[in-house]
């Protein structure tokens, strides 16, 4: 089980120590502590109203917490976030793209952003490596929910970010096109990212397959803790199960358990 | 630089969705036209049966012309968090390295852009239906325009606070904004006109001297530069005041998770 007093802090990338949002009388993360090693691919899993998105806003800045601290890349995410922001990117289904623009437009407009270099060579490798060439003309509104999927990442790819945040990176697309996501992500975080680690992927996922076939290492929230943390296959063999589907169920059935950062 | 190229990135966003959308060009130019149209007509009624509007001829179509100055600037910053809002993009631009002070310098350009490209129109149907040319104001109508344009962006900075703060459930704001000022502003009447416990209020108004400017070129022949100046100081404490209530709106925006949560 990965520990920050274990690790070098050269080699971390994300810092998070006792993050709490609180909304209103609801508690949405509870104290959690983790942190992500550079260059790693960290599944992010939990059932509805775990914390995993509460999560996520506040590893972006986009909510700032009630308690705690989060350092990405060193920089506090509440004082200073831009000195991040321009290496790291994010994708989700539950935030959309203008879609009035065109595909193209939409990608321009973040190319800008992010201040990418030679842009348009940018967006056709992406178009391209993401299968989505044809639709670089149509607008974002008149996509499948498969199709706006595969832009919406290209989005989150356009600055080739040391740190990448998904959530739900393949919901809506069929078993083909996940499967060349999957393979472009498993890519993508070998040969991307600083000082030849590759990139950090940090992903908020359901899906079972895709965590196992993706990830390094995995954090389980539950109730807005983490309840436990490890590596996929050490996982399946701690819970003495077959796939790692069993164990999300096995978690997410057990009775309120100690939180993972309290255990020795 | 960096900047720059962020603000114009913004700028080209709102820029794309402009030109690809028919309604939103025809709201932008048709309602300067029907106002002046329907001024125009009120204007040579009273030139008959009035001998103030007898004595400065235009002087209502020039208080027309200029209050929609304000408005149109005002609903350019406004409508474009509202764009965002109604989009569901709030998330991913808010996660880029964009500035907010850079989203709202994007704003401010593209409402002088909205608000030349809505009044060009209507200025020269003033000029074929009535005879009625703006620029017979002379030098001082750059600075009328300048005073109102400034008025437009800090009443639409509080609009943006004012939804970030508490919802979509504002956005009637956006319109309503000019109407709920347009007594105070004594854009068609002199502050004399007004009660004496108005009057205070009315001249805290930049509004208010820009148009007692106006008349009194159009019907004194006199240029008061003095008006002028206290519009523009009246300006500069407004803006700056409006700024502070943006940032503190954006931050409780950030401790409400607003930014996910808005949108249809």
């Amino acid at each position: 089980m990965p520990s920050a007093n274990l690790q070098n802090p050269l080699d971390t990338i994300i810092s998070v120590q006792g993050l709490t949002k609180r909304f209103g009388d609801s508690l949405a993360v509870d104290g959690i502590s983790f942190t992500v090693t550079e260059g790693s691919v960290t599944g992010l899993l939990g059932g509805n109203g775990a914390g995993k998105t509460t999560t996520i806003a506040m590893l972006l800045g986009m909510l700032i917490p009630t308690a705690g601290t989060i350092r990405v890349m060193g920089a506090d995410m509440v004082a200073h976030r831009y000195r991040a922001l321009p290496r790291m990117n994010f994708a989700s289904p539950y935030i959309d793209l203008p879609h009035r623009l065109s595909v193209t437009e939409n990608l321009s407009v973040y190319a800008g952003l992010y201040m990418v270099d030679r842009p348009k060579q940018r967006i056709a490798e992406l178009a391209e490596a993401l299968d989505f060439t044809a639709l670089l003309k149509r607008d974002y509104g008149s996509l499948s929910a498969g199709q706006k999927t595969r832009v919406a990442l290209a989005k989150a790819l356009i600055n080739r970010p040391r740190l990448l945040l998904l959530d739900e990176p393949t919901a809506s697309l069929d078993p083909d096109s996940a499967d060349r996501i999957r393979r472009y992500l498993q890519d993508y975080a070998r040969d991307s990212g600083a000082h030849g680690r590759g990139a950090t992927l940090l992903i908020a996922s359901h899906n079972m397959v895709e965590v196992e076939r993706l990830c390094d290492e995995l954090l389980i929230m539950r109730r807005g803790k983490i309840v436990d943390r490890g590596t996929p296959a050490g996982m399946i063999e701690r819970y003495g199960r077959q796939t790692l589907e069993e164990v999300f169920l096995d978690i997410a059935r057990a009775e309120p358990v100690a939180s993972a950062e309290a255990r020795p | 630089m960096n900047s720059l190229r962020r603000i114009w990135a913004m700028v080209m966003r709102y820029w794309y969705l402009l030109r690809r959308s028919v309604p939103r060009i025809i709201d932008m130019v048709s309602w300067p036209i029907v106002d002046v149209i329907m001024w125009g007509f009120l204007s040579q009624f009273l030139a008959g049966n009035s001998s103030y509007i007898a004595k400065a001829g235009g002087v209502l179509l020039a208080g027309m012309f200029l209050w929609d100055v304000m408005s149109r600037s005002q609903l350019g910053v406004s409508v474009g968090l509202l764009e965002e809002v109604w989009a569901r993009h709030l998330g991913h631009i808010f996660v880029s390295p964009l500035r907010a002070w850079e989203w709202l310098a994007a704003l401010m350009l593209m409402s002088i852009f909205r608000t030349v490209a809505g009044l060009a129109p209507a200025v020269l149907v003033a000029w074929a239906m009535y005879d009625f040319s703006l620029f017979d104001l002379g030098l001082p109508l750059a600075g009328f325009i300048a005073c109102l344009l400034v008025m437009g962006w800090w009443l639409g900075i509080l609009v943006v606070a004012t939804i970030l703060r508490f919802g979509q459930g504002a956005e009637n704001l956006a319109w309503a904004a000019p109407f709920v000022l347009s007594p105070l502003g004594a854009v068609y009447y002199p502050v004399a006109t007004l009660p004496l416990w108005l009057k205070p209020i009315a001249l805290a108004m930049p509004a208010a001297h820009v148009f007692e400017g106006m008349r009194g070129v159009m019907v004194d022949h006199v240029f008061k530069p003095d008006e002028l100046v206290d519009a523009a100081l009246l300006n500069l404490a407004y803006l700056a005041l409006a700024a502070l209530i943006f940032l503190w709106a954006f931050r409780s925006a950030r401790m409400q998770g607003k930014m996910l949560q808005m949108g249809e």
